[in-house]
């Protein structure tokens, strides 16, 4: 069981308010992923979950228990560090081990299970060495497989893959998603990446400035945001925002369209602009456009069109996709 | 990348350096050499470099005199002693410092630092007349508990300086992993910083076995350290000069090679980590 | 950052240390300072009681004050004078690439280790004594009289013993940091046609600029306490010609037995020390937000 409550969670430092009040609940078993830009407070709200950091005020329940005032290492849950945090000191079987060590439980048993999870992540070679002889990736596995031997509650998350190159990290973001199917443990991810959250999470938190802007599914978030901030973090390339009269016809302060979402003409449409920077990714072409009075929108379309500096452009808005905001950035 | 210079001029600073080198050396070499040498050879009026008629006499003489061994196990007692009680008291202070920092920390530091800069003759009369009614005069223990409290505040600032260079995420990560404190400290946060702590003991023990104001002022025979023995011999006529040079001798080689193992690490601890 | 479980575990953690050196700063202070006004003497137990400042004018007043005083500056001043420009002059040295560099380093710090007494015993005996002294066998080659150091030159001479062994110290902490002064800020210079003097003069002195001010300011709190070489050596004399300070101190209470007195002396030492380490705490505290 792991289902996770936080009620009006408050967290400053000194005079500053990192988090000013957020609830959430999170029920057993989901992926939870927190997404925001640095410094909104995503980390210190897992830290916070984890007990590393204490509350300045509010409750934090687990398994409706409250466990606000609980240390670290009482609360129950495992927690895959950025760094790794793996023990330089001790073997990849001793560091999975560890905090079996810790609880106490029969050698055999330990034994059993530090095998079991050494199979479960393909480690077993490398059971006797020293973390500083892994790679980054198997690195990011024994931290992993620390975390899983416990049995937690739930899983937490903290940037994981952000010191992973690229392929890896896709490898790792699918194996993760895998082990989350496997074990139906609640785990908190935290990332500042979109596509991380988009592709792994059942439900994404998006936080912004210590408050929570959405609480959704992924193509809630995609399809119905609640603001234009959720609007432009969630989505690859970014929404177009355009404000003023333009805005104005479709009764909202302002309106945003998703770079998928334009019909694309070289002789006529809605607004005319001219082709900037064309980024060919063979699969999609992303297009640049300087529009007549609206600024620099980008246009994703398919691959085979070739657009060059300078080419003159038409861009219609699919009617149905517009997104309305009002003057506070809520969502209409 | 080393940098480009002519044989010749490589030949000029190798032997300039040796020259230089030596020249400081040989005080200690002198030792050396004279405490292999007879007395006679020792102050003869022509001066022979190596010894004539190599003898261990004098080895012999001093033990005989003044109880070398005694005194080098009071100096061994109180030098480890002090310095592991300093790293008892220590390691956990500079656990809390370094990882559990609070606006203070930096002033409770300092402060730290600013006792080791009190004179010792400031405190000498006041340490010597409660020694003299607690009995602790020319006490081992009582030796050892001074030797502790003047090198607390380096053994802390070493420790901080090496702990401070350990992320605070491992450390969370086995708090994570449910250590309490004490596994916290003495499972992940000591075997981590070992090689810190070695050089910190290594670095005390020096100071503490070379210390020559506190063990001569509060000890005279029983608990008399090898500062204290080798001050006996302070005034050797004639006769004395290669029994002086075979004392000295074994006062200094065994810290001597301590401190050749442990001087890479020596310029952090003795500047308190502000040279690397 | 921290909860507050962990805050307060760290200040029980700190507690033991910070108790015991409380302990150990304030009591035996408070204990010098009443004793400094009071007329205590373990040879006369019948003058007891408050003595206001005499101690500190007899001590302050006896001309051996003054010369103490002057014995401590000039102790180390002239003692900071060689180690500081020896140092840097031998850790230059020692930076050039040179042939058994790993080796001279070790035989260059040793004196360092080697205990104040024994420095002091081998100097007197070894080198410095007229008769069969290493100098005075040098000094009679040259066919010139062979000088009794101690009782001619005695604190120049202490001055010598003190610098041998503090050199290797200045050494090591200037080779060190000028180790650390990168190859390629050194080859750009050159490239900029910097000739040897004005990248000595531009680059590498403000490069060890700072740890020059460390070498100096903990060097004088160790030199402001010399007393095993002198006490083995001289023993202050002749009259009060090497006396410093924590020697005259150490004269005046446990040799005189004049409790009094030598608490004034202890006190007037802690005020010296004290105006020094103010600005060590400065030097070493810009490091510590680094």
């Amino acid at each position: 069981m792991g289902s996770i409550t936080l009620e009006h969670v408050n967290k400053s430092f000194g005079e500053v308010e990192i988090i000013p009040d957020i609830s959430l609940d999170i029920e057993d078993g989901e992926f939870v992923v927190f997404v925001g830009p640095s410094g909104c407070g995503k980390s210190t709200l897992l830290r916070l979950i984890a007990g590393l950091e204490d509350t300045t005020s509010g409750k934090i329940l687990l398994d409706g228990q409250d466990v606000t005032d609980a240390p670290p290492a009482r609360r129950g849950l495992a927690m895959v560090f950025q760094s790794y945090a793996l023990y330089p000191h001790m073997s990849v079987r001793d560091n999975i081990a560890f905090p079996l060590k810790m609880a106490k439980m029969p050698q055999a048993e330990i034994d059993k299970k530090v095998d079991y999870a050494a199979r479960t992540l393909n480690l077993g070679s490398y059971l006797d060495r020293r973390p500083r002889a892994l790679s980054g990736g198997q690195r990011q596995r024994v931290a992993i497989g620390r975390a899983i031997v416990r049995e937690p509650k739930a899983f937490l998350f903290d940037e994981p893959l952000s010191n992973l190159d690229a392929a890896l990290r896709v490898n790792m973001r699918l194996e993760i998603t895998e082990l989350h199917q496997q074990l139906k443990t609640t785990m908190i991810y935290v990332t500042h990446d979109q596509v991380e959250a988009m592709t792994m999470a059942d439900r994404i938190v998006v936080l912004n400035a210590g408050n929570v802007e959405q609480f959704g599914s992924p193509l809630d978030l995609y399809k119905k945001p609640a603001n234009r901030f959720v609007a432009g973090f969630i989505g690859s390339p970014k929404m177009n925002f355009v404000d003023g009269p333009e805005a104005a016809k479709h009764n909202a302060h302002s309106i945003g369209v998703r770079p998928e979402h334009f019909k694309l003409s070289t002789t006529e449409g809605a607004w005319k602009g001219t082709v900037g920077v064309a980024e060919q990714l063979g699969s999609d072409t992303f297009l640049h456009v300087q529009t007549d009075g609206l600024g620099l929108m980008t246009i994703r379309t398919d691959g085979d069109q070739t657009f060059s500096h300078g080419d003159v452009v038409y861009l219609t808005p699919d009617p149905t996709r517009i997104y309305k905001f009002d003057a506070a950035g809520k969502a209409l | 990348m080393a940098r480009r210079v002519s044989v010749q001029t490589r030949i000029g600073f190798t032997v300039l350096a040796w020259v230089i080198a030596l020249l400081l050396f040989s005080p200690i070499l002198w030792t050396l050499l004279t405490a292999f040498k007879t007395e006679a050879e020792a102050i003869a009026s022509r001066p022979t470099f190596f010894p004539q008629n190599f003898t261990l006499e004098n080895f012999g003489a001093v033990q005989e005199r003044s109880d070398y061994f005694k005194h080098a196990i009071n100096s061994i007692l109180v030098s480890f002693g002090s310095t592991i009680l300093g790293l008892i008291i220590g390691i956990p202070a500079a656990w809390s410092m370094a990882f559990a920092p609070s606006k203070r920390t930096k002033d409770i530091l300092m402060w730290m630092l600013s006792t080791k800069m009190m004179p010792a003759v400031g405190v000498l009369i006041p340490i010597y007349l409660i020694f003299r009614d607690l009995r602790l005069l020319d006490t081992v223990h009582g030796l050892t508990l001074i030797m502790t409290l003047i090198n607390l505040p380096i053994i802390i600032w070493m420790l901080y300086t090496y702990f401070k260079e350990i992320p605070v995420d491992i450390l969370e990560a086995a708090r994570m992993d449910g250590a309490e404190l004490w596994n916290e400290i003495t499972h992940v946060l000591v075997p981590m910083a070992v090689p810190g702590i070695a050089s910190t003991l290594l670095l005390n023990v020096i100071l503490a076995w070379n210390e020559a104001f506190w063990t001569i002022t509060l000890t005279s025979g029983r608990a008399g350290t090898l500062t204290a023995f080798i001050s006996s011999f302070s005034s050797p006529q004639g006769l004395f000069l290669a029994k002086l040079s075979a004392a000295s001798l074994l006062a200094i080689a065994p810290i001597l090679l301590v401190g050749w193992f442990s001087q890479k690490q020596l310029v952090r601890g003795l500047t308190f980590g502000a040279v690397k | 950052m921290a909860t507050k479980q962990t805050r307060a575990l760290a200040r029980t953690m700190m507690a033991p240390a910070v108790i015991v050196l409380f302990i150990w700063m304030i009591v035996p202070l408070v204990m010098t300072l009443w004793f400094s006004f009071q007329n205590y003497s373990l040879i006369n137990p019948m003058m007891t009681g408050f003595a206001g400042w005499a101690n500190y004018v007899y001590v302050i007043g006896d001309p051996s004050f003054t010369q103490s005083l002057i014995n401590t500056l000039l102790l180390v001043g002239g003692v900071l004078l060689i180690t500081v420009i020896g140092g840097t002059f031998l850790a230059l040295l020692l930076d050039q690439p040179i042939w058994g560099q790993g080796i001279l380093r070790i035989i260059v710090i040793s004196p360092f280790f080697v205990m104040p007494p024994v420095a002091a015993l081998i100097w007197k005996n070894g080198f410095m004594h007229p008769g069969y002294g290493m100098l005075g066998h040098l000094w009679k080659f040259f066919g010139l009289q062979p000088v009794d150091w101690f009782n001619q030159y005695p604190l120049f001479s202490v001055i010598v013993i003190v610098a041998w062994q503090w050199l290797p110290f200045a050494t090591l902490i200037l080779l060190t940091a000028l180790q650390s002064l990168s190859e390629e800020q050194r080859e750009a210079s050159e490239m900029d046609g910097a000739n040897a003097v004005n990248r000595f003069r531009y680059i590498i002195l403000p490069h060890m600029a700072r740890a020059i001010t460390i070498v100096i300011l903990i060097q004088t709190i160790f030199l402001l306490g010399i007393f095993a070489e002198i006490r083995v050596t001289t023993g202050g004399g002749p009259g009060y010609a090497s006396t410093n300070i924590a020697f005259l101190v150490f004269r005046t209470g446990i040799l005189s037995n004049d409790i009094g007195a030598g608490s004034a002396g202890g006190v007037v030492a802690v005020i010296i020390a004290n105006v020094v380490a103010i600005f060590l705490m400065r030097a070493v505290g810009k490091n510590l937000d680094a």
